[in-house]
């Protein structure tokens, strides 16, 4: 045969086997990021979390789907903390994007606005650094909680105060954002049950600076417990408030905000402060797949030089979650990767993972459960530990 | 402007008053700028069918809410020369009173809209007879001044959800046919309430009342002298400017889904409309239209182009400053005076 | 009841700071009948000057007055030239909408250089404790400047040759022409001033509160509230009408959710807008 017959049957052979050899496809999702706006600090840490799941991931080549292998691409955008924006851009990003999966901005608020846009649509969105539990009592299909609902997040505090002072006076203060509303209205309850007494219940608007006005009221209801808050900045102006104003209180717990490393940069005025969390680098839950805590926590310092918080390790398991999901479905078709994820039952680093799929509440974290976690002073340099439940500290309760 | 042009407008009123025997609407139709709105209108529903182009429907969507919420404002501030700072407070209520009774009343949409229009006009109309005898800049911090208490109000109003709003749950989109075919409704809808506006607006200019605006617009103490009931006027003004700003601010927060204070009666939104009247030519109805849709197209591109989206505000600033200090009348200002036939066939 | 008298004196030192603030609006609309609505921005540049001087060049906090007062007068006389000059004699609608567009301008550039994240200067001051009440150290020293300036700007008004010629251009600009007062820089220089009072009361809030690129709206409103409270053109007006502003914060604070605070606000603007269209003071003069 001449050479000019083998280059072109070689050249056919190739092409024809070539399909089969799989170049890496590739799985979009889409989300927005709070890159700029208040929610900035939080947002960030989650978005790191996704980001050093997929690195991960694509080093490792991607997911291993029935005989294929899919890198992940993100598509995201810059939600600015604003509800219009997380609209128009999750519209943008299933219309012109084309992503096939999506995760949730960060904050119950615009998770429930970017709801509305995937079950328009009707795409699979995780959902993580959003526990307000109405969003998925709204009727919803295709949404997947991974963070412990609102609920749960003051339960643990009440049942700590309750133990270290049955007759405390209790002031609610909080951000008047549904996150932060759907958090207090169980702890009201709560709190009545355990038989604590509530002197003050006010909600302040998202857009506080002076929080003196609310501080005086605490001093004058004459309180020694604090809960509430709402996310970063407003809660760390509020710890920042109340330390100066020397307002007295013995127990301070404040929403999300002294969660997040920065918290630290208030010094004196974060010890003592107490957070609900639903995940500090010292849990020791056994993972069915993926990392550990300490094996996480240990590569996300290694990559971005700071310690991570809750947010972004639920970043990273709303990632591990969705890559086991499409795993056992064998496909990334939107029915079958859905029919997975509701019959999911199993343990992250995270902790338990199950949703709900009761139509009235789908899509709800039923199985995971959180802790409270202290700033404290340990040879002039301040720690988070883990105060509570007791099964789980790892250092005890300042008071 | 001098007694003796609003004794020419008010003797123009006189003669029109005698022509209207047949009726202002029987004459609107024979005139072609009708049905260029009429056609207008079409195009915005037809295009975005034409190719099943969600994306398209969606930034057409934006356009026609603007569209409409210029041409309304046009009314109180092109014609009668009165700043209305706080428009939005329209929009923003009318969304709320909506989304209240389809949310907590299971209303179906067009009804709930409708009522929104009418009682945000009914309510304008109060607040108008109010605020409306303060004058140039008193007038227009007045109108902040309701748009922020209106905000500061419903913020704290929990049967509407307080700080944090109202969400829709998904099954307000059954009746229409599932979310999907909701959507297009919708559109449908914002569309034709944006049509209802212009020839509102078109209407209005060529009627007497609108003269009667105009005469106000060019110099109130003259026109009062001449006999124009100038507060009841201005009162009507206000209130049907609020109408359709209503009925399509409760369109598009059930189209958005969630309606909460700071989306609803955001000021700078409120800017953006009166940069948009005179962007386009104040006082015209093509400039109104114009002005929005070009506006918001820019907008548009701004904000999805990563270089530029912080640029956004800079931008249209630096558009508004350029118009005021260089070309007060806007495009239409620069058209009429280049083509001067389009004076009377683009008003 | 003593924390009700709390809550007054915290009212009262805000006060100052929005009177000083306010000083800076009325007097522009006074002496040349412009609306500056470049005040927000103004009072943000404040804020963010702040920032910069104290953490990034570690300027004790209140060294950093003085020079906002300057930075303050060189970008107001800036936005007289791009954004008033032209339209002084116009239409109303004209010159609010200038200064508006100049006001979407600075913001945008402060947005796109600063992103809408917020921004803190701690300021570690002692303060003063009470019945179990704490003013802090930085409320009061805020306070203490307001006034300080306030009576620097009376004195500047009232003894010293360019005071005067603002005094006269405001009455009469023609008649100050005539008598051979360059009334165009002497409006410039006005506005120059406006801004920087604007702008240093932005430095005095930065110190008290955490703030973003789009602050200055909310302080720009209560401005004008207290303007308006106090009348045109007045700026012992504005003073007062700021302390009566905190004033009434302070005593409604203690009775009713604080969320409800702005609502009293905006009514009482437009009850003072309808009712006392040349301002409380003003009215008791009449």
């Amino acid at each position: 045969m001449t050479i000019k017959k083998l280059v072109l049957i070689a050249a056919t052979a190739l092409l024809t086997v070539s399909p089969a050899l799989a170049a890496d496809d590739t799985l979009t999702i889409g989300f927005t990021v709070s890159r700029t706006g208040k929610l900035n600090n939080d947002s960030t840490a989650q978005m790191r979390g996704f980001e050093l799941w997929r690195d991960e991931l694509n080093d490792r080549g991607g997911i291993k789907v029935g005989g294929r292998q899919y890198k992940v691409n993100f598509v995201s955008y810059d939600d600015e903390s604003v509800n219009a924006r997380v609209q128009q851009l999750y519209t943008r990003i299933i219309n012109q994007d084309k992503a096939q999966f999506l995760f949730s901005p960060y904050s119950s608020g615009l998770v429930a606005t970017a709801a509305i846009v995937s079950e328009q649509y009707g795409r699979i969105m995780l959902t993580t650094g959003a526990a307000e539990e109405k969003t998925y009592k709204l009727g919803n299909k295709n949404l997947f909680q991974v963070y412990s609902s609102a609920d749960l997040y003051l339960a643990g505090a009440i049942a700590a105060v309750k133990e270290l002072n049955p007759k405390s006076q209790v002031a609610l203060v909080y951000k008047d954002d549904p996150f932060s509303k759907a958090v207090l209205q169980s702890a009201r309850k709560q709190a009545g049950e355990a038989g604590l007494r509530t002197v003050l219940d006010e909600a302040y608007s998202p857009e506080t600076t002076d929080f003196g006005p609310v501080i005086n009221k605490i001093i004058s209801a004459k309180a020694d417990v604090l809960l509430g808050g709402g996310h970063y900045p407003d809660g760390a102006t509020l710890a920042r408030q109340i330390y100066d104003h020397k307002a007295g209180l013995k127990w301070v717990t404040l929403l999300v905000a002294p969660d997040s490393p920065n918290f630290a940069t208030l010094g004196d005025a974060a010890v003592g402060v107490t957070v609900p969390s639903q995940w500090e680098p010292q849990v020791s839950f056994k993972p069915d797949f993926g990392p550990t805590a300490a094996d996480f926590a240990q590569r996300f310092h290694a990559k971005y030089g700071i310690e991570p918080g809750y947010h972004a390790a639920g970043g990273y398991t709303a990632g591990l979650i969705l890559q086991r999901a499409i795993e056992q479905a064998g496909s990334p078709e939107q029915a079958k990767v859905a029919a997975v994820l509701n019959s999911m039952d199993v343990t992250t680093m995270f902790g338990r993972t199950k949703f709900s799929t009761d139509p009235k509440e789908h899509g709800l974290q039923t199985g995971h459960e959180m802790v409270i976690a202290q700033w404290q002073k340990k040879g002039g340099a301040l720690f988070k530990e883990v105060i509570w439940p007791k099964t789980a500290k790892t250092s005890d309760i300042i008071y | 402007m001098s007694v003796q042009q609003s004794s020419d407008a008010l003797t123009q009123v006189v003669a029109t008053r005698n022509q209207e025997r047949h009726g202002l609407i029987v004459n609107i139709f024979r005139q072609p700028f009708t049905w260029l709105i009429a056609f207008a209108g079409v195009v915005f529903a037809v295009l975005p069918v034409w190719g099943d182009n969600v994306q398209l429907r969606e930034s057409l969507l934006l356009a026609a809410v603007y569209v409409t919420l210029a041409s309304n404002l046009n009314i109180i501030l092109g014609y009668a020369g009165y700043v209305n700072f706080g428009n939005i407070v329209f929009f923003g209520l009318g969304g709320y009173v909506c989304i209240y009774l389809v949310s907590e009343w299971q209303w179906p949409l067009a009804a709930a809209a409708l009522i929104a229009g009418v009682s945000v006009s009914l309510l304008a109309l109060l607040f108008g007879l109010g605020i409306l005898r303060l004058r140039g800049a008193f007038f227009a911090l007045a109108t902040i001044g309701v748009n922020e208490a209106i905000k500061a109000f419903v913020s704290n109003f929990e049967p509407w959800g307080g700080a944090a709003g109202i969400y829709l749950s998904l099954d307000v989109y059954e009746p229409l046919g599932g979310p999907g075919q909701a959507l297009w409704i919708v559109y449908f809808l914002i569309v034709a309430a944006m049509t209802v506006s212009l020839f509102l607006s078109y209407a209005i200019k060529s009627s007497k009342f609108g003269l009667g605006l105009l005469a106000i617009g060019e110099n109130e103490d003259a026109a009062a002298v001449l006999g124009i009931n100038t507060p009841r006027y201005k009162a009507l003004a206000y209130s049907i400017s609020a109408f359709l700003p209503a009925i399509v601010g409760g369109l598009y927060f059930f189209k958005t889904g969630i309606i909460e204070p700071g989306g609803a009666f955001d000021l700078t939104r409120s800017i953006e409309a009166i940069v948009m009247v005179m962007l386009g030519g104040i006082g015209s109805v093509t400039g109104a239209a114009v002005g929005a849709f070009l506006y918001e197209e820019l907008r548009g591109v701004l904000l999805t182009t990563e270089a530029f989206s912080h640029f956004q505000l800079v931008i249209a600033g630096l558009l508004l400053l350029g118009i005021v200090l260089f070309a007060p009348g806007g495009l239409m200002g620069f058209v009429y005076r280049r083509w001067p036939r389009t004076r009377r066939l683009l008003q | 009841m003593i924390g009700i008298i709390a809550s007054i004196i915290d009212g009262l030192l805000v006060g100052a700071v929005y009177g000083l603030a306010a000083m800076g609006l009325t007097l522009i609309w006074g002496v040349m009948n412009v609306i500056n609505l470049t005040h927000g921005a103004m009072i943000v540049l404040g804020m963010f000057a702040l920032y910069f001087l104290a953490s990034a060049l570690g300027l004790p906090p209140y060294g950093a007055v003085p020079v906002t007062i300057a930075v303050g007068f060189v970008f107001g006389v800036l936005v007289y030239w791009i954004a008033v000059h032209r339209v002084i004699g116009r239409a109303h609608l004209m010159s609010l909408l200038s200064t508006f567009a100049m006001n979407m301008v600075l913001v945008g550039l402060g947005t796109a250089l600063f992103s809408t994240s917020p921004y803190n200067v701690p300021v570690p001051l002692p303060g003063v404790t009470w019945e179990g009440y704490t003013f802090t150290g930085t409320h009061i020293m805020a306070a203490i400047l307001a006034l300080v300036i306030a009576g620097l700007l009376y004195l500047l008004l009232y003894k010293t040759r360019i005071g005067k010629a603002i005094r006269a251009v405001a009455d009469n600009r023609d008649a100050a022409e005539l008598n051979g007062i360059p009334t165009t820089q002497v409006l410039s220089f006005a506005f120059g001033l406006g801004a920087a009072l604007a702008c240093v009361s932005g430095t005095l809030i930065a110190t008290l509160f955490p703030f973003t690129v789009l602050s200055g709206g909310a302080y720009e409103l209560k401005s004008f509230v207290v303007t308006v409270l106090g009348g045109l053109g007045n700026p012992a007006g504005a003073l007062l009408g700021g302390v009566a502003l905190g004033l009434v914060e302070g005593i409604t604070t203690p009775f009713m959710p604080v969320s409800w605070i702005p609502i009293i606000e905006f009514i009482l603007f437009i009850a003072a807008l309808l009712l006392f269209p040349r301002g409380i003071l003003a009215f008791s003069r009449a």
